[in-house]
């Protein structure tokens, strides 16, 4: 699989990431190769074989969904780029 | 007087106990290092006043008679783990500045077992990579010098490089490292020190800034294969707060160094020599297995035929898991925050100035294979490879008890050395990313030196849950390695 500029601009749109336009040709180049290097599993038979999501051969456990801790605004809000009156700020998101 | 610094973690533990020396006086000596070895750039951030208040209060404990299994040890901490009240940034900008406020399970419990912190050590942007190249704090370097070029600078190896660099050069005792796809055994191979990753599960991944959560795993890396057990005795058990943590008996790892290994089965998987592996990794891994024959062992020609797969499905699961774990770098709620007119742009402007090159490269590929129409190509595929690697391990461990490989396949390599490809500097993880991807306790230790003066390691790879094995072949492994060779100028 190759990647064009204009795929590396909307990969990088759906990740949140600027990407300057003079990198794009660039990163196209790296993402293609690293692609081109995974696509070597197409070869692997894998019809039957489920998908592993977890190495360990557990259930999740269940807890009560109860409060058990909280109440913690000050620290919560502790490491915020900008606070105010006890909530995150962000920029204005409604016109 | 011993020289302090030069002590192994037990050696240590026992002299404190006859009271040769106090806990204070260990952790002076060993600032006294962390400052002599500045030039390494092995820490992010130093702690030397929290760590004496802590030494005294080590002392006061052991005058009360209630001391813990590491009391008074001075110990480093890899800056993954989250510190209350400490600097935690993952080595990246995005983070900088960031003081959580609560402790990793891990650093909770090493602290409740007495271990004094002497700070944060450096590593890999968010653990990724394999050379410590990629740390928003500047790269670290090795203790090792090349016989033929001292003045050379190598890597310390990735991404624990911090943690491997510290141990080696005496600055800490031990260190907490975080292993994904190697990121403990490598840098211990390359530094010549010793660390395992237990088990997926055997520690709490509570507090541990996430990377690719089906594959990060904490596990500590020492000096001896002892001062190993003693410390993952320290951070092993269930958590309730990490949902995979597996709830079952930490054992007594130490207890576990019988020396006896008599009638065991060990494994040597045949895809581990691959065409160009260098005549002096193939050398000491024969000898490794030549060492384990002579002390009873039996050595079993295994195959674990999907191993050349194992890179391809590591770079589509784990960029796949970054990708949306550091969906939570938004600028909003912690760490950096460039403004933008509007929310979206804040967050594109915010993740292109706070992630570096690596880091963006593999949440792009993670958002790609994660993205609708390729899912399925791309990630379900990589989840039915793994089901084939973990498969294979599964089957060799019905007749061996335990597998012995190289952990890398060169010596640490010069700072100025490393690719711009990344699929290449990748390969340096090609032994023991397939032990991630099936969950296995895998163990690294220095078995020898390179013609050149360099530390080289082997693996060992356990059952699940089965790292009382893995210590004792390590113990005798490292009893007949008899590896005594330092970096240079200690």
């Amino acid at each position: 699989m190759s990647l064009d500029k204009d795929a590396v601009r909307a990969i990088a749109n759906l990740a949140r990431i600027e990407v300057r336009d003079e990198e794009l040709e660039h990163l196209a180049g790296e993402l293609s190769n690293i692609l081109t290097f995974v696509e070597q599993l197409s070869e692997v038979n894998t019809d039957g074989v489920a998908p592993m999501t977890s190495v360990a051969a557990m259930t999740l456990p269940m807890r009560t969904d109860a409060v058990t801790d909280g109440g913690y605004v000050e620290a919560v809000l502790a490491n915020a780029p900008e606070a105010a009156e006890g909530f995150f700020t962000v920029p204005k998101v409604v016109e | 007087m011993t020289n302090l610094i030069d002590l192994s973690l037990a050696e240590a533990r026992d002299k404190l106990a006859k009271g040769e020396f106090t806990a204070v006086e260990l952790t002076r000596a060993h600032i006294a290092q962390v400052e002599a070895k500045r030039d390494l750039n092995a820490f992010i951030v130093e702690t030397p006043d929290l760590a004496l208040a802590e030494a005294a209060a080590s002392d006061a404990r052991r005058q009360a008679g209630t001391i813990g299994a590491m009391d008074g040890l001075p110990i480093g901490i890899k800056d993954l783990f989250c510190t209350k009240g400490v600097q935690t940034t993952a080595a990246s900008h995005i983070l900088e500045g960031f003081k959580p406020q609560y402790e990793s399970t891990v650093s909770a419990k090493l602290k409740a077992a007495g271990a004094i912190s002497l700070g944060k050590l450096n590593l890999d942007e968010f653990a990724m990579g394999s050379s410590n190249k990629t740390s928003h704090f500047g790269a670290v370097e090795n203790p090792w010098k090349k016989t033929s070029d001292p003045a050379a600078k190598l890597v310390p190896g990735g991404s624990s490089g911090g943690s491997a660099a510290a141990v080696a050069a005496r600055m800490v005792m031990a260190a907490t490292g975080t292993d994904t796809g190697g990121s403990i055994r490598q840098p211990a191979a390359f530094c010549g020190i010793t660390g395992i990753k237990p088990t997926y599960g055997r520690c709490s991944r509570w507090g541990v800034v996430a990377f690719a959560s089906s594959l990060d795993q904490a596990g500590p890396m020492a000096r001896t294969v002892r001062d190993c057990a003693i410390m993952l005795g320290a951070m092993a058990g269930f958590d309730p707060k990490d949902s995979t943590s597996v709830n079952m008996a930490v054992p007594d790892f130490e207890r576990a160094l019988t020396g006896d290994i008599r009638g065991l089965k060990v494994g040597i998987p045949k895809e581990y020599r691959p065409v160009g592996l260098s005549d002096e990794v193939a050398k000491v891994w024969d000898q490794g297995i030549e060492w384990l024959k002579a002390a009873g062992a039996t050595p079993v020609e295994i195959s674990l035929p999907h191993t050349k797969y194992a890179l391809a499905t590591y770079y589509i699961i784990a960029p796949a898991e970054c990708s949306s774990n550091l969906a939570r770098y938004d600028g909003l709620r912690f760490g950096l925050r460039v403004p933008g007119k509007n929310l979206d742009e804040m967050y594109r402007k915010t993740r292109a100035a706070g992630f570096g090159a690596e880091v963006r490269r593999r949440i792009l590929i993670g958002t790609y294979v994660l993205s609708a129409g390729y899912y399925d190509a791309y990630y379900a595929k990589a989840q039915k490879v793994r089901r084939l690697i973990a498969e294979d391990f599964r089957k060799a461990f019905e007749t061996v008890d335990v597998i012995v490989t190289p952990t890398a396949p060169t010596p640490a390599f010069g700072l100025d050395e490393t690719t711009d490809d990344p699929v290449t500097m990748w390969l340096n993880d090609v032994f023991t990313i397939p032990t991630s991807m099936a969950g296995l306790p895998g163990l690294s230790l220095p078995a020898g030196l390179s013609a050149d003066g360099l530390p080289l390691g082997l693996q060992l790879i356990g059952r699940p849950f089965d790292e009382e094995t893995v210590f004792k072949v390590a113990g005798v492994m490292e009893s007949a390695a008899n590896f005594t060779a330092k970096p240079q100028g200690l």
